[in-house]
């Protein structure tokens, strides 16, 4: 293990080019460019709105900004978990020439496929850090949760992309189970709405590992504490992800170039 | 020991053939199927196939080695095994140092990029750094000829163009052990020239490299050992020509007992002065021993002797019955032998002496043996081409514009040279 991951160091100059090559490639295809990295999270950001302003009309009160404020800082980050879950199913197949036919280790295009949309995340939260500004949402010491939060974010994407992209190497079905999962998981993920609008049953949704990440970002942004309880259980959560997709998938990794 | 870079000990590779399951749809029933109705699993043997058996080699630090063989015999798999994309079922592989495969040119290109931005990808990918790359990228560019479209995205390149930006990157990485493929089949004359000469250059540096072919000319030319497989068995190993001859037998091992027709050549032997050879300097003398053996009386045959080259062209042609020596009679049994002698005037490269028995008469071919035998020739001169011309040159006189006239140095007039004189190029003995 302490092997494998020092092999993958020595290959971080071909993560980088790898990385380099999908965000490159992206924006030269599309005419819109890194309007592209914005668009996508202000389509959930607008249905978001659209769910707090229903849930606000049946409630009869107004819609309030700071609705908004959270709704945005759940969707992006969610918007996020998403592509790349999405991008890393497709990484290895989608390089069949560089998977059957150059060695290196492998996991660089899962993770590759995270960074890269990692960068339209940054872009993402660029925007909407200048968007929060305007909204006056002011800064407080829960803000430096921010990091931790995001770590998190980060290894449970590659955790659950490293299976898929293993996964619908050998079996092509595997692509379209995850397309089914992603698309309805968003009902199952405290995104649109929160956790304790469910009052008691409220940990039944927090059983999602990404349910007390998105909610920890909800909380720093109203300068709260975020739930340290649910906030370890995630945590652990994601560390056995990631551990258990890697040593599989290095296990599966010398049969990639038979099966591809 | 030290200087081994490539080990190979008692590898097997197996693989699973026939129709896997793909897919989960296909998988979970037939895992059920399996488990709660006892359904029976297709047999070990039906479902396996040993694409390499019990393969052992050694090549030494700075060696060049050839592994040659039919399609089928397990080359590609040996390939990825050396680079490490497949582990071998059994025995053991080891590889020093930094190991390079130029399995497929181009594998790594991406058409959206432009081919400085595919320079570095391919680079990187072929496991040189960034900073290696920025070094060599003039040099790189300069060998690919593809100046004028470097920034242009390679979807809208040809695929020659593909190919030779594909070669020039890779044949700029320094690996330690250098593993090639039949990559060297790209481009147009001068670009394989030029990467014939860049893999030579590799090879001198000091790299190990394997070459992996069943173009026997390349691996004549590059490899001193070789090792042959068959349907994953290791045949023979040793020096290449001993390799290849063992090779060209192999193909034509059935003739001596072939009785299907009334006459066969039954063998084809090539020697020099003391004995068989295959290795021949230019305009060195070639004896060809020729044994032919009737089943079915027949009259007037004669034994027609003709060369042809790599590309299977015809060089040139003979019979006993056109040098002037008569036709022959067999009955049933006999045998006919003859030798020619020829003077090997020929150029470097690998020539097929082949043989065939007709009748002029009837214009009747009984047997036509193609590719009989197998030689090698080598020259001292530098020169291409299928025949040796000898050339020398006498003479080389410059002649300088001084003052609106054109004059020769008084020095170097024609006709006085007796030693072999240079003035302006860079002699060839020097290189």
């Amino acid at each position: 293990m302490r092997q494998q991951l020092l092999e993958l160091y020595g290959y971080r100059g071909l993560l980088y080019m790898i990385v380099w090559r999908d965000i490159k490639v992206r924006y030269k295809q599309s005419v819109m460019g890194v309007l592209w990295a914005v668009l996508m999270p202000m389509f959930i950001v607008s249905a978001g709105i659209m769910v707090k302003y229903v849930f606000a009309m049946i409630s009869h009160e107004p819609l309030s900004i700071d609705d908004i404020v959270v709704v945005s800082v759940k969707s992006i980050p969610w918007a996020f978990l998403v592509a790349s879950i999405r991008f890393s199913c497709q990484s290895l197949l989608g390089n069949p020439n560089l998977v059957a036919k150059v060695y290196f280790p492998k996991e660089i295009f899962p993770v590759a496929a995270v960074a890269s949309q990692l960068f339209d995340f940054a872009v993402a939260s660029a925007v909407l850090t200048v968007l929060l500004a305007f909204a006056r949402t002011g800064f407080s010491l829960h803000l430096l949760w921010m990091p931790a939060l995001l770590a998190m974010l980060i290894l449970l994407a590659i955790g659950i992309g490293l299976l898929v992209s293993a996964g619908s190497l050998f079996f092509r079905d595997v692509k379209y189970l995850v397309e089914v999962f992603l698309t309805f998981a968003i009902f199952f993920t405290p995104v649109f709405y929160d956790v304790t609008m469910f009052g008691q049953r409220a940990y039944l949704l927090l059983l999602n590992p990404a349910a007390p990440i998105l909610e920890g970002f909800s909380s720093i942004i109203r300068h709260q504490n975020p739930n340290f309880a649910w906030l370890t259980y995630s945590f652990v959560f994601t560390a056995s992800t990631v551990l258990l997709s890697y040593v599989v998938f290095k296990k599966a990794e010398p049969s990639f170039a038979e099966s591809i | 020991m030290p200087d081994i870079a490539v080990r190979m000990e008692h590898v097997y590779k197996r693989f699973r053939k026939g129709q896997m399951y793909d897919s989960l749809r296909d998988l979970i029933p037939a895992l059920t199927g399996r488990i709660f109705f006892g359904d029976p699993q297709p047999s070990r043997s039906d479902r396996e196939f040993w694409a390499l058996q019990d393969v052992s080699f050694e090549v030494k630090t700075g060696e060049a080695f050839g592994i040659i063989g039919p399609n089928g015999a397990g080359k590609s798999t040996m390939l990825k095994l050396l680079s490490r994309i497949m582990k071998p079922t059994r025995g053991s592989l080891q590889v020093r140092g930094r190991l390079s495969a130029l399995i497929e040119l181009s594998a790594g290109f991406h058409p959206d990029l432009t081919g400085r931005e595919n320079i570095y990808l391919y680079g990187t990918i072929l496991g040189m750094t960034k900073r290696e790359i920025a070094s060599k990228l003039d040099e790189i560019i300069d060998f690919s000829g593809l100046d004028d479209f470097i920034d242009t995205p390679v979807k809208r390149y040809s695929s020659g163009m593909y190919a030779r930006l594909g070669f020039s990157v890779a044949a700029f990485v320094n690996p330690d052990v250098l593993v090639v493929d039949e990559v060297l089949s790209v481009g147009d004359t001068l670009f394989r020239r030029k990467c014939i000469d860049r893999m030579r250059s590799v090879i001198h540096s000091g790299a190990t490299v394997l070459f992996v072919s069943h173009d026997m000319k390349s691996v004549a030319d590059f490899c001193s050992r070789a090792l042959l497989l068959d349907r994953g068995h290791p045949i023979t190993i040793g020096p290449t020509p001993d390799v290849i001859a063992h090779y060209m037998n192999s193909l034509h091992h059935h003739r001596a007992t072939d009785q299907s027709r009334p006459i066969v050549i039954s063998s084809v032997t090539v020697r020099d002065e003391t004995g068989p050879c295959q290795r021949f300097e230019s305009g060195q003398k070639a004896w060809i021993d020729i044994e032919v053996s009737a089943h079915e009386p027949c009259s007037q045959i004669a034994v027609g002797l003709f060369l042809l080259n790599e590309m299977h062209d015809t060089l040139f042609t003979t019979s006993t019955e056109r040098l002037g020596h008569g036709n022959v009679s067999l009955n049933s049994g006999d045998v006919f032998k003859c030798t020619f002698e020829v003077d090997l005037n020929l150029g470097r490269g690998v020539f097929y002496p082949s043989v065939l028995v007709c009748r002029y008469a009837t214009s009747k071919i009984y047997d036509n043996w193609e590719s009989a035998a197998t030689i090698y020739v080598w020259s001292k001169e530098d020169i291409t081409g299928a025949v040796n011309c000898f050339p020398k040159v006498t003479s080389q006189e410059l002649y300088r514009k001084d003052y609106g006239i054109l004059t020769a140095p008084p020095d170097l007039s024609r006709g006085k040279m007796e030693a072999p004189l240079v003035t302006n190029s860079v002699s060839r003995e020097s290189k």
